[in-house]
């Protein structure tokens, strides 16, 4: 148990002087310009059908589940707004950041894992060019960027998924549908949750870096950091969620 | 010939381009693996250092470039006392040393091509394109590998990839190289050949070199100078012709 806190403690102390250097280095030039557009391109991007298809398939999925028990109390009509107010307070940032966690986590954690155990880092180490800087500070931004652009993408398809769902049962144009959402929905509902999603992209991006940039000699360790940047990366999101719930929460009854 | 009696016998001194004096590393309490390493190297040298697996060969010339720390011990590198230098200046002298890594360690996700650009264009301003194709072109016909220019590292064969890593360290032309086993998990012909081009590099560039090997014909083929690691310090030092001779282990 002493060893188990030990290791808890030393993890987070190292993560934070981590943290720390990523925040020292990100001002400083060379800026990395090239290879922030080739990490957003690589990490958002190619994100982009997954994060689709799943946000999709949830809003589909919360609309349909939630029809018969809303027509039941009669307010089938508010459905299009609490579909859209689910998707975009809790379900497309958690959904999008886990699955972000699953793909981009691991695999900046595999990469630079691997990258580590075949001193590619140590030769651009001694080639003066600062493995640090273009290879963790370039992914933190983009992953702290991209994130907040997938959860928006998320949303919107989410949304129309919603209305996919709306239609199989009753018959609503897209106009009404979207009419009844953005009446629905507040200035409030919108930023604390898109400010959230910044947050779970800083740590997807710097937990995968941290666990792919630390990992030890040896092959196995590649795979120990893609698996621990998933578990990390996953309960660090739900973590961050937690706090920004209770903030909006706080915010919203001053 | 000198044995470990001779050990402590160095003075750091500045007509050397690599000077180390009592030079001690460990690894966790009970495992010190340097136990004040002493030995110079001269401008233009050869210097083989020989040893068996475990006795500090890759950790001390990874100090030489500050890629490890040592506990204790003077380390002067082109004049430079390495343990006292801040990054911006570790890295202005590691522009003038280049190492090759055991593996090569070829960045997987770069062609041949691009492995040699990526240092050149992040040191050296105002570069045009035709100066870099001709500086990578002239490097890799040097390693004898102008055919590999746009294949992957995944793509080479070991002695290939010993070729690229040995044109990547060529093309910012450096004063010192270090060389981390060069011929490990080569045939013994492909081993031959990487020994007669470090041979014919040093030569053409006039570089100085410290070579880690195991490999008894590639230090009969490079050295000028022979040391023999045992127990953490120098345990012999000499031509190979000397060592050869020597009734010692």
């Amino acid at each position: 148990m002493t060893t188990y806190l030990k290791d808890i403690f030393s993890n987070t102390s190292n993560v934070s002087i981590f943290a720390m250097r990523f925040w020292k280095e990100v001002f400083k030039p060379p800026f990395e310009i090239k290879e922030f557009i080739k990490q957003c391109y690589l990490l958002g991007y190619k994100a982009l059908p997954l994060v689709a298809i799943t946000g999709f398939i949830m809003g589909l999925v919360l609309t349909i589940q939630s029809r018969p028990t809303m027509a039941k109390f009669g307010a089938e009509a508010w459905l299009p707004g609490m579909v859209a107010l689910s998707m975009i307070k809790e379900v497309a940032p958690i959904i999008t950041a886990l699955i972000c966690a699953g793909k981009i986590s691991s695999g900046i954690g595999a990469e630079l894992g691997s990258m580590k155990v075949t001193e590619q880092i140590d030769a651009m180490e001694v080639s003066a060019i600062n493995p640090f800087k273009y290879l963790v500070v370039t992914r933190i931004l983009a992953t702290t960027l991209m994130i907040p652009i997938l959860v928006v993408f998320a949303d919107c398809i989410g949304i129309f998924g919603g209305f996919m769902g709306m239609n199989i049962h009753t018959d609503v144009t897209l106009f009404r549908y979207l009419h009844k959402i953005l009446e629905s929905l507040n200035f409030i509902d919108i930023i604390p949750a898109t400010i959230k999603t910044f947050f779970f992209g800083f740590f997807i991006g710097m937990i995968g870096c941290y666990k792919g940039f630390t990992a030890s000699n040896g092959t196995e360790s590649v795979g120990r950091a893609a698996n621990s940047a998933v578990v990390a990366a996953s309960l660090a999101i739900f973590i961050i969620d937690m706090i920004a719930v209770q903030l909006t929460d706080l915010y919203a009854n001053l | 010939m000198k044995t470990k009696e001779s050990n402590t016998s160095y003075e750091v001194s500045p007509q050397n381009i690599i000077n180390v004096k009592g030079l001690y590393m460990s690894f966790g309490e009970n495992n010190e693996v340097l136990k004040g390493i002493n030995f110079q190297v001269k401008k233009g040298e050869n210097l083989v250092v020989l040893g068996k697996s475990g006795s500090g060969k890759s950790v001390m010339i990874k100090c030489l470039v500050g890629l490890d720390k040592a506990d204790k011990g003077e380390l002067y590198v082109l004049g430079k006392d390495i343990a006292k230098l801040t990054y911006e200046q570790l890295n202005s002298i590691r522009l003038r040393i280049g190492f090759l890594f055991q593996n090569a360690a070829l960045y997987d996700s770069m062609s041949v091509r691009e492995n040699l650009v990526f240092p050149l264009k992040r040191h050296s301003k105002n570069i045009t394109t035709n100066e870099i194709d001709k500086a990578v072109m002239d490097t890799l016909k040097d390693v004898g590998l102008e055919e590999a220019i746009d294949k992957m590292p995944s793509e080479l064969s070991g002695g290939m990839r010993k070729r690229v890593g040995l044109a990547r360290t060529l093309i910012l032309k450096p004063e010192i190289i270090l060389y981390d086993e060069p011929t490990t998990g080569l045939d013994p012909i492909t081993s031959k050949e990487i020994s007669e081009l470090i041979l014919s590099i040093q030569k053409k560039n006039k570089t100085t070199s410290v070579i880690i090997t195991h490999d008894l014909a590639c230090a009969r083929l490079t050295a000028d100078r022979i040391i023999i690691l045992r127990d953490g310090v120098v345990f012999m030092e000499g031509s190979y012709e000397q060592l050869e001779q020597s009734k010692d282990e």
